[in-house]
């Protein structure tokens, strides 16, 4: 079995953020690092292959970024990677959701994965839909915030969180799977890995490598525009009060969850 | 093209709030800029003429209706493109949730569609809708245009409010739906079970939460007999759960988890940034503090400078006596 | 145990923190060859030290193939406790250019502020007194404080440059990676251990434990800063301190400002506003402001700190409570008002001086930078011996790994450091803070005259253990302003735009006494810039308190090592990540 994982370097999550005025995008030009959640999907990966209940031969890294996206690929091979691509392309810059899901799905087509596995979000604001378009464009089943995945013959068997409570869904390979933080506690990666993992295979790719075409990623072909940015609907001020009588506080608390009606 | 189509999910013979929520919004904006307030649904008998038609008292004008696996979210991406394709349909709408996301997400592809998630408002400008999104932990709000149609919406969970504007019963059509091949890979095992008492505080619309100034780990009984009157959950902080007295999973902050629900209420809590940055984007902050000069009071809708030890019981009984 | 010593004056030292330091920081054997890691040069840490012997010996090996190979696989490496390199470093600063220039010879200063760390040739200066709250006065620039000529920079954003440097010519920067321990064996420094990762708050492995590695080394460079976690045992180990002063530290807490308009100047405050002029207090302290014009964004920015000596006896002095005041006076409202705070931080500094130096080699070692206290902090200079020392350390092992790779011996290096600028000024500084230990009135003549003889008169004026001086609850907090989130800040707002998200089940890497006297405790509450220390509302006025311990805000500044606790190794990764300070 072949997994490919899907690996994408965000800003830290904790450095202060701010939007470019220029590009009316997020500045990413701060410290970054490696998606928590893709550590979350890494190690389901090796999981598996340390599980024995399937004999998995690699497993593939892949990462679409600016120049600085490698590191994100060091990171996921001194976790456990065997190797990675890289697929960066100024004719990328701008790509929104859809034109990234597209972009990945054609390195991915080349590699012919029996899984894929990602992080169900990333700490920059794209949340739960890459996974399910990539496997739109791949056309193979999808399924998102997967907190438990074994495997079943060719299947996977797999558990989430849904609008009722657990879902247990049984998915066939060739499948993508997002999966949730709460699916496993990812390693820490020995010094000798992380050492290691700069003499691993890392082939970089283009654009005209995997056959994407132009018209459909980066900016231009986006298929949203941001018209502004602005600051969230000022707040009146709030109301303060001294409790003296609590019997009266206790009153004008009632009223006023009342008024905005919070205790239907 | 115009119109808007939602997705509304159903389960145990009832559709659920998030979705009433986005088929309401639907029906608004479909006033506005024209065309069918349609809504698909997808699943097996239960889907009855009357339940699908009751969705006309929401603003839904149209309910098609699709044979296939409930819960899934693949086939549905089939049923609401061919929809989309067949009736013209400029916009979809979800109302955010798993399969909100999950589906949006396939349309986005299948159509070559442009996506916009965790909206929180929708507005009408012109004859076409603009997303409005919250960035950078809710300090900017961005509005984002759709290049082209159709223009899929995400909203963020229970964005919408679910409004009965009282409309007579949808017109109720079957769709053929032809799945497509990797829609059928996936299979329902087990549906909807219960868990355990975790309670989910990221779904919880109503909030209790507690701070050291509770004074001591019991104090969050005076929370939880609060939060069972209001019908909501009770958080901590990360000091609180650092010192034991509430598990990690109801932790609200910078190292825990994020929350926008219709009331949070703060008991003894300072409202430090690393707790703020949490929670800042409730609908509905009320604080109770004996510390004047707390944080908290600069930022909340509703705050109460007191001895939280005074207030809570009484403000749990006049609560359920409201509530009758 | 016994409280107050009489008159309410207690001293932290004398409730010592729970540390076996040669026990738990030495390591006696190497793990077996297949289970550790053979390098070169070990650098442990990634300031502008450690990266400078980094840049200056990979410059060696790059023209030199044969002893580049005689050191293996790996010849240098960097080990960084912070995210990345410059994540835990702050300084002013003002730097004399011609260390860097020395490392960079290519490089013009334009160049330095294109990349970034760089924000301008100082052109005007001026140094003020505040006597008041209100009032300044400009005096003639004391020799000290000099800087025509000089350059303002950040270290943060130099160390995120030097690394980039050395990892485009070979080094490997292992970041996130703490070095818990010195290998020490046959007496011999062989090298060090990085840190576990994926323990819980007491200790206890986790489900994700990963033990760390024995890293083997032929020469290791001590680079760790003010307080080095593996300095000290070295010190202790090696005898280095031995017939010197004991070392004293200063902290100090910075803000960077956006203005609206640009300074027009670099300004000094020498006070005595806002610290207390009576010797009983203990406090001496200054200022600076530095304008900082950013190439990259175009911003007008502001470098405003307050540096304290850690001698005071007042438990309720808080540096970082003493910037907020400071930011009141007239003089600095006019330069920050209408603009806006992007960056806060702190960090502890040696203050002692030559006298307090140790010895900076040891068989297979040697101290550099801040380590090695070669810092001058009347003048608040220390980046240019950083990088001074980092180079005459990447020389010296060059020298002696090429003629014999098993060599320990790098004494050449301390000869090196006596006969460059570095150990010259160092040397005419050498008396020139102790005297303020007199308090302002008496000591700042005495200081006068140890500056303006250039350290001619010989003799030596000692330091003291500053976890000796007895603490006093005095009334320096009443002055404090109340923080308004918009230009006077309260600690927490502050430790979170750090960047600090250190995990909440990480392991508490700080030592204290958690029961002790309240002036003890008081003492650290407030000391503390990011607010670690609390006493629990409920605690008895006098006599002994309970201790609550934040150790998740930590900011890694060192400076409770100084008072009374001990900072040890956190889990690497964690911690602040400074952008620009």
């Amino acid at each position: 079995m072949k997994i490919c994982v899907l690996v994408k370097e965000v800003p830290d999550a904790a450095v202060e953020k701010r939007i470019d005025p220029d590009s009316k995008r997020l500045d990413r030009s701060g410290e970054k690092n490696l998606n928590p959640f893709d550590t979350h999907a890494i190690e389901a990966a090796m999981q598996l292959k340390e599980g024995g209940a399937v004999e998995v031969e690699e497993i593939v890294a892949v990462t679409m970024g600016p120049e600085s996206a490698f590191r994100a690929l060091h990171k996921a091979v001194s976790l456990g990677a065997d190797r990675s691509i890289y697929l960066t392309d100024a004719a990328l810059a701008g790509s929104d959701v859809s034109a990234t899901g597209y972009a990945l799905s054609k390195v991915l087509e080349q590699e012919s994965p029996d899984l894929v596995l990602l992080g169900q979000q990333s700490d920059d604001g794209e949340c739960y839909t890459i996974g399910a378009v990539v496997a739109e464009h791949l056309k193979m089943p999808s399924l998102t915030q997967v907190i438990k995945m074994d495997v079943e013959g060719d299947k996977l068997r797999c558990e989430r969180q849904a609008e009722y409570g657990y879902d247990t869904v049984a998915v066939a390979m060739p499948a993508v799977i997002s999966v949730g933080d709460a699916i496993n506690e990812p390693r820490y990666p020995s010094l000798k890995a992380i050492m290691g993992a700069k003499k691993k295979q890392l082939d970089t790719k283009s654009t005209g490598d995997v056959g994407i075409e132009a018209g459909r990623v980066g900016s231009d072909g986006s298929r949203t525009a941001v018209l502004a940015i602005n600051p969230p609907p000022a707040k009146s001020a709030g109301e303060i009060i001294e409790d003296e009588d609590t019997n009266e506080t206790v009153e004008k608390i009632v009223n006023w969850l009342d008024e905005r009606k919070l205790l239907a | 093209m115009s119109g808007i189509l939602t997705y509304a999910l159903h389960y145990e013979g009832a559709f659920n709030k998030n979705s009433l929520g986005a088929v309401s919004e639907g029906a608004k904006l479909a006033k506005e800029i024209g065309g069918e307030a349609a809504v698909v649904v997808v699943g097996g008998d239960d889907l009855t003429d009357d339940l699908c038609a009751s969705l006309g008292s929401y603003g839904a004008t149209k309910v098609f209706r699709a044979k296939g696996p409930e819960g899934l979210a693949q086939p549905v991406v089939d049923a609401m493109a061919k929809v989309i394709q067949d009736e013209g349909i400029s916009y979809a709408l979800f109302g955010g949730g798993l399969l909100g996301f999950e589906i949006g997400a396939g349309l986005t592809a299948r159509l070559n569609a442009g996506v916009t998630m965790e909206v929180t408002n929708v507005r009408a400008e012109g004859g076409k809708l603009v997303a409005e999104r919250p960035i950078l932990q809710d300090s900017a709000i961005v509005d984002v245009d759709y290049v082209g149609e159709p223009g899929i919406i995400i909203g963020r969970l229970n964005a919408f409010d679910v409004v009965e504007s009282g409309g007579g019963a949808a017109q109720v059509v079957d769709v053929d739906l032809q799945l497509e091949d990797h829609s059928t890979k996936a299979e329902m095992i087990q549906r909807g079970e219960q868990r355990g008492a975790d309670v989910n505080i990221e779904d919880a619309e109503l909030l209790v939460a507690g701070g050291r100034g509770l004074g001591k780990a019991e104090g969050f009984e005076l929370c939880e007999e609060l939060a069972g009157a209001l019908g909501g959950a009770v958080a901590a902080t990360r000091a609180v759960v650092d010192a034991g007295w509430y598990p990690y999973a109801a932790q609200i902050g910078q190292t825990g988890k994020t929350v926008a629900p219709k009331l949070y209420l703060a008991a003894g809590i300072s409202g430090a940034i690393q707790h703020k940055v949490g929670m800042q984007a409730s609908e509905n902050i009320v604080a109770i503090n004996k510390d004047a000069n707390a944080p908290i009071f600069e930022f909340c809708d509703l705050g109460i400078v007191g001895d939280l030890n005074a207030i809570l019981p009484k403000l749990t009984e006049a609560i359920k006596a409201r509530k009758g | 145990m016994a409280s107050a010593n009489g008159n309410g004056k207690v001293a932290p030292a004398a409730f010592p923190p729970p540390v076996d330091s040669q026990g738990e920081f030495v390591k006696r054997n190497l793990d077996a060859e297949d289970e550790r890691i053979e390098i070169g040069v070990a650098i442990v840490g990634g300031g502008t030290a450690g990266l400078s012997c980094a840049n200056r010996l990979l410059q060696l090996l790059a023209d030199d193939p044969e002893t580049m190979e005689k050191l293996g696989e790996v010849p240098v490496a960097v080990i960084e406790k912070a995210k990345t390199c410059g994540g835990h470093n702050l300084s002013g600063a003002v730097m004399r250019p011609e260390a860097l220039q020395r490392l960079y010879p290519d490089m013009t200063r334009e160049d330095w502020r294109k990349e970034g760390f760089a924000f301008g040739e100082v052109e005007k200066e001026a140094v003020y007194m505040t006597p008041t709250s209100k009032r300044s006065l400009k005096i003639p620039t004391p020799p000290p404080f000099k800087n025509h000529g000089n350059e303002v920079i950040s270290v943060a954003a130099l160390a995120r440059f030097q690394q980039r440097m050395a990892e485009e010519a070979g080094a490997y920067i292992l970041t996130e990676t703490a070095a818990t321990q010195l290998i020490v064996e046959d007496g011999k420094v062989k090298g060090v251990r990085s840190g576990d990762k994926g323990r819980g708050k007491d200790g206890e492995p986790l489900g994700n434990f990963e033990p760390g590695t024995d890293i083997s080394a032929k020469a290791t460079v001590l680079a760790e800063g003010c307080w080095g976690h593996l300095t000290g045992p070295a010190i202790r180990e090696f005898d280095l301190g031995d017939g010197r002063e004991p070392q004293t530290w200063e902290l100090g807490v910075k803000e960077i400002w956006k203005v609206a308009k640009p300074l027009d100047r670099l300004i000094h405050t020498i006070g005595p506003w806002p610290v207390s002029t009576s010797a009983k207090y203990g406090q001496v302290g200054g200022t600076w402001i530095y304008p900082m014009k950013d190439e990259k964004t175009g911003d007008d920015l502001v470098s405003i700190g307050f540096v304290i000596d850690l001698e005071y006896a007042d438990a309720t002095t808080s540096a970082h409570d003493l910037l907020q005041t400071f930011k009141l006076h007239p003089l600095v409202k006019k330069i920050l008002e209408g603009g806006e705070r992007v960056g806060w931080g702190a960090k502890a500094l040696p203050g002692g001086g030559y006298w307090s130096m140790p010895k900076l080699s040891m068989p297979g070692a040697v101290l550099v930078g801040d380590a090695g206290g070669m810092v001058d902090t009347v003048a608040l200079k220390g980046v240019h011996h950083s990088i001074n020392s980092g180079i005459l350390a990447a020389e010296a092992i060059y020298e002696s790994l090429k003629n014999d790779p098993n060599a320990t011996d790098f004494t050449a290096y301390e000869k090196a450091i006596e006969e460059s600028s570095t150990g010259k000024e160092m040397w005419e500084v050498r008396n020139t803070r102790q005297p303020f230990s007199k308090g302002f009135f008496i000591g700042g003549p005495l200081v006068n005259l140890f500056i303006a003889t250039k350290g001619k008169i010989p003799v030596r004026l000692p330091w003291h253990r500053q976890d000796e001086r007895p603490m006093f609850i005095g009334k320096t907090s009443q002055k404090y302003p109340k923080p308004d989130g918009k230009y006077i800040f309260d600690k927490l707002s502050s430790v979170f735009i750090t960047g600090n998200a250190t995990r909440d089940d990480a392991p508490n890497h700080i030592r204290i006494e958690k029961h002790v006297p309240r002036e003890v405790a008081e003492t650290w509450k407030w000391m503390c810039p990011a607010g670690v220390y609390e006493i629990p509302d409920d605690a008895p006025e006098t006599g002994d308190v309970d201790v609550i311990v934040n150790y998740t805000n930590c900011v890694q500044c060192g400076a409770i090592t100084a008072k009374g606790g001990r900072l040890t190794t956190p889990e690497g990764g964690d911690g602040p990540l400074y952008q620009q300070t």
